[in-house]
């Protein structure tokens, strides 16, 4: 019975876990502004939804994108609204206090209105900064926190890559944890002028382009398309939505929770062993009642029912135990991970387990059902 | 075989004819009965003693249908039982046949009252049982151990409880398998006592034991050696 508890237990587990991913990215996603395309350089989403991560680490450095298509992009007008040009790269930042690994995104003005970024303190950057290369800086809430502990980093100076910046503003935190990847709270947010200027940052890493609408959303992206085209080879762009990259996502994560599954399926197949083996020490223990509930006119499938219920009604048990600490389990790695426990996950586990029980009973059931009431009799 | 005059009209309860029962034993060929045939009519008290391997087992198991014979025919209770399915037997033997055992076999987790039921688990449209079994119980002397386990009953106690379970389905016949064997002599005593009432009632008693003073007690002794029958006598009354 206790294979079948930690069989159904580390199937609820590691659902939930696969599950609470799955909402903790959807839910970052929202966060990260609604009616987003991302113009990125190269084919980063292959034609089957996939991720293309060679062609995305290839083209992040060689990306042709220049300021001239962002203005081109500007120039189209409805359906589309705002366009920010983005250069991401890695930075070391520096104060008084100490070294932290940070996350430059030299942009303009429009980012903080496309992704919804806003500050907590000071200002993000503005025209002027970007216009005049301004050697300014919006830090993420993390950065912020640890390098100008208890103090108010607006009108200081912060080190990034050695060059001297002032911090303008503290962005206020967007995420509720680190789950790998770039960390939004430790972006340092600097003017896309000033990145190329001062940092060397040349190459565009992306375009964020706003739909006017979100009903619009394809129409700007064929206009994005159309607008691209006349500058640039097909295979030096490409353009994808939110929803388009968030199904990949979900793709993936989907067949990791599959994957978790899996591996917990095995240990319910082990539970379901453990089943078989008491259900056969059960049958050799209780040789003799066999045989006296056939001598009393108990027929082969009398017997084979009841030895089928009683494994049954372990694997049941096992399973129940198993949801309920499944369950806590869940809410206990909560505070460290988002583990969200689905209904599904446990009609599963259940149903599985439920089955292993029957199914790994019935070679037991049926070597009871077989025994010879006199043989089964005469055994001590 | 001798079918006593005084009894040739009762109702004849169980017949066999010609049996035998061959085993195999690699190439070796043991013959455990020799054409055995034998009447046992309603309200018999009969005894099979034999010492241990003249075969009077394998003729029980033959009688109550737990084992088939090489060949022979056996008729219990109008029903040609010669040549039966496994599930016919089983339901044959449900509602004909009771068996009382040498260790008694009574479900140990099980209370004396659930014991005595058992049969009727595997007794299709049995309902109402639960106060046939009580009254059983009562007449036997357990009216105060209905839900006691076999575990604290004494061996006459757990004993009365299996004779209880033989009777509960009203069997045409009912087989007890060395009943005193396990019992010291008090309470063997009053299990051939408690036997000895039911055949007075009516019930149809097969005792079979290797214990002579035990035959001593049934009307009609038969005895068996070397797989046959070699006496076949009735007291008179």
């Amino acid at each position: 019975m206790l294979g079948v508890v930690i069989g159904v237990l580390s199937v609820i587990l590691l659902t939930s876990i696969g599950n609470g991913l799955t909402v903790f990215v959807e839910k970052q996603f929202e966060t990260l502004g609604s009616n987003l395309l991302i113009v990125a350089p190269g084919e980063i989403i292959s034609e089957e939804g996939g991720f293309n991560q060679e062609a995305a680490a290839l083209s992040m450095s060689t990306s042709k994108l220049s300021m001239s298509d962002v203005s081109a992009l500007e120039r189209v007008g409805y359906p589309l609204g705002i366009v920010a040009p983005v250069i991401e790269g890695s930075i070391d930042v520096r104060t008084d206090q100490g070294k932290r690994k940070g996350f430059s995104v030299a942009t303009t003005v429009e980012y903080s209105e496309l992704r919804n970024t806003k500050t907590t303190r000071g200002r993000f950057i503005n025209e002027s900064d970007v216009s005049s290369s301004r050697k300014v800086a919006v830090i993420g809430s993390k950065i912020a926190d640890k390098l100008f502990v208890g103090e108010n980093p607006v009108g200081q100076k912060v080190t990034i890559n050695r060059i001297r910046f002032e911090v303008v503003g503290v962005a206020e935190s967007k995420s509720s944890g680190s789950m790998g990847g770039p960390d939004i709270d430790s972006s340092v947010y600097v003017p896309i002028s000033t990145a190329r200027s001062a940092l060397g940052q040349e190459k565009i890493s992306y375009i964020l382009v706003q739909a006017a609408d979100k009903k619009e959303i394809e129409r700007a992206k064929t206009k994005v398309k159309e607008a691209l085209d006349k500058r640039l080879n097909t295979e030096d762009f490409s353009v994808t939505d939110q929803s388009e990259i968030l199904k990949t996502i979900q793709t993936i994560l989907g067949t990791l929770t599959l994957g978790l599954a899996g591996i917990a399926a095995i240990s319910l197949v082990v539970g379901g062993i453990g089943i078989m083996n008491i259900m056969l020490v059960a049958v050799s223990e209780r040789t003799k009642e066999i045989g006296l509930r056939k001598a009393l006119g108990a027929t082969p499938n009398n017997i084979m029912v009841q030895f089928l219920i009683e494994s049954a009604v372990i694997s049941t048990v096992g399973g129940t135990i198993g949801i309920i600490l499944g369950i806590l389990g869940a809410w206990g790695i909560r505070a460290f991970f988002p583990a969200t426990p689905s209904l599904n996950s446990i009609l599963l586990a259940f149903g599985v387990s439920l089955a292993t029980g029957i199914i790994f009973g019935v070679y037991p059931a049926k070597k009871a059902a077989a025994l010879s009431p006199i043989e089964a009799l005469r055994y001590e | 075989m001798s079918t006593p005059k005084n009894k040739s009209k009762a109702k004849v309860v169980l017949s066999l004819s010609h049996i035998t029962k061959v085993y195999e034993l690699g190439d070796q060929t043991l013959n455990i009965l020799k054409d055995i045939s034998l009447t046992i009519c309603e309200g018999e008290l009969v005894a099979i003693v034999g010492p241990s391997g003249s075969g009077k087992s394998t003729l029980m198991h033959i009688m109550g249908l737990l084992d088939q014979q090489s060949s022979g025919t056996v008729m219990l209770a109008g029903h040609d039982a010669s040549s039966l399915t496994e599930i016919e037997a089983a339901k044959l033997r449900n509602k004909y046949i009771g068996f009382i055992f040498q260790q008694f076999n009574l479900l140990s987790r099980t209370s004396a009252l659930e014991n005595v039921m058992l049969p009727t688990v595997y007794t299709e449209g049995a309902t109402g049982k639960a106060a046939y079994a009580t009254k059983l119980l009562t007449d036997l002397g357990l009216g105060q151990r209905l839900g006691n386990y076999p575990n604290q009953l004494s061996g006459g106690q757990q004993q009365r409880v299996a004779i209880a379970r033989a009777l509960i389905n009203d069997p045409a016949v009912i087989f007890a398998d060395e009943p005193t064997g396990n019992l010291d002599s008090k309470s063997g005593h009053e299990v051939v006592e408690i036997l000895k009432q039911l055949n007075k009632d009516g019930r149809t008693i097969v005792i079979v034991t290797h214990d002579l003073e035990l035959a001593k007690m049934a009307h009609r002794t038969i005895k068996i050696f070397d797989g046959q029958i070699v006496s076949d006598t009735t007291k008179k009354l």
